[in-house]
């Protein structure tokens, strides 16, 4: 396969079960359908001893785009407390 | 002549002589009253119109590599609102302390947090050749003086299974015996380190811990707090892609940055929940909901490493 932007070769990567096309040229990278979204979400995991995401949170589909007057789950403020300490000093 | 004394000020003497720097350095246009902008843990800092003048904590002042990394920071203007000029000592009752001026920048207010910005900040730092003659940024070291100083209790227990979980180097406050790479970080970064300028853009600020180290450790914070579960989901996301988007080399750009991730966050994760419960047992009140989230995180922790 050659890249689509630089006509230079692309090679086939595996990262966490996903595949991944790189042009060697430009280091342009081709993501099949629903590939970004498998990324996605395991960035957004965490580690094996992460908190389950909060169910509100995790059974609409993820939105990429916020834009104003979307419904979102309630947000807590941050300030106050212990987390605004957690946010803001070492 | 000093200026009327704040009477929640610790150190009233101290107070007045940064009051003092801060006229001699404040800008044209007269001197507003001198205002206390954060007094904890042995640190006083206050502003005088356009210039803040801190006190460093005094067991930190004896940094013999001070001086470089506040020149270190001089020289990135575009990344850091750098001390204005070398470290002074000053001297009276309450001791021997350090003391750097830096002009004023607004600090970051709770309810917009600057998630993208800072992360492209961060990447950027990260992105700079290390200058040769660049200090260490030292060593998670804060975990374990915290730990020390856990008191006793079921919470507490929590913390110390935790603790015991980490690598030898980190418990024992050793330099990273294996560093994934090194390069400028700055080392104690979370969002009171970030000031904006009247222009609109954020710098950074506090320069103690700058130096050449794994880029890892200033995404250890956020790490931690996405990983108990305190964070936003959204805001964590912003913060990972707008690093990675700018070409920070902390992660890898694609697939899973946990392998990277996981002991940084767990170590910020242990301090952070250390913090929680030393300062809960000292005003004698019980931990709040983000406190216990983050106690919490501290048991799973050790049962999934047990």
């Amino acid at each position: 396969m050659h890249c689509p932007k630089c006509r230079g070769v692309m090679r086939t990567y595996t990262r966490s079960g996903v595949h991944i096309e790189q042009c060697d040229n430009c280091r342009g990278i081709f993501l099949d359908y629903g590939e970004l979204e498998a990324l996605s979400r395991l960035e957004a995991q965490g580690p094996g001893w992460a908190a389950a995401p909060p169910p509100a949170a995790g059974t609409p589909p993820v939105q990429v785009h916020h834009h104003h007057g979307a419904p979102v789950h309630h947000h807590r403020p941050y300030h106050g407390g212990g987390v605004f300490h957690m946010l803001f000093s070492t | 002549m000093t200026g009327p004394v704040s009477p929640d000020i610790s150190q009233p003497e101290l107070f007045d002589l940064l009051a003092g720097i801060g006229r001699e350095r404040a800008g044209p246009g007269g001197t507003p009253p001198p205002e206390p902008l954060y007094d904890r843990h042995g640190v006083l800092v206050v502003r005088v119109g356009d210039v803040v003048v801190k006190a460093h904590q005094a067991d930190r002042g004896e940094d013999p590599d001070l001086g470089r990394r506040v020149a270190l920071a001089g020289d990135l203007p575009e990344l850091f609102a750098a001390p204005l000029g070398p470290p002074l000592r000053v001297t009276g009752g309450f001791g021997e302390r350090t003391v750097t001026v830096t002009a004023f920048g607004e600090p970051v207010h709770p309810d917009d947090l600057p998630w993208r910005a800072a992360a492209r900040l961060l990447a950027d730092l990260h992105r700079r050749p290390v200058p040769p003659d660049a200090p260490g940024w030292g060593r998670p070291a804060r975990v374990a003086r915290l730990v020390e100083r856990l008191p006793d209790g079921p919470a507490a227990g929590e913390v110390r299974r935790a603790f015991a979980t980490l690598p030898a180097w980190i418990r024992e406050g050793s330099p990273d015996p294996d560093p994934a790479g090194e390069h400028l970080i700055h080392g104690d970064w979370h969002l009171g380190q970030m000031v904006r300028l009247p222009d609109g853009s954020w710098r950074f600020i506090d320069v103690e811990d700058l130096g050449r180290g794994d880029p890892v450790w200033d995404l250890a914070r956020p790490a931690a707090l996405h990983s108990a579960g305190v964070l936003r989901p959204a805001d964590w996301t912003a913060f990972l892609t707008s690093y990675r988007a700018a070409g920070g080399p902390a992660v890898p750009l694609l697939g899973d940055p946990w392998a990277r991730l996981d002991i940084p966050a767990r170590t910020l994760a242990i301090q952070i929940a250390a913090t929680c419960v030393i300062s809960a047992r000292g005003t004698d009140r019980p931990l709040d909901e983000a406190e216990t989230a983050l106690v919490d995180a501290c048991t799973r922790i050790s049962r999934m490493v047990a």
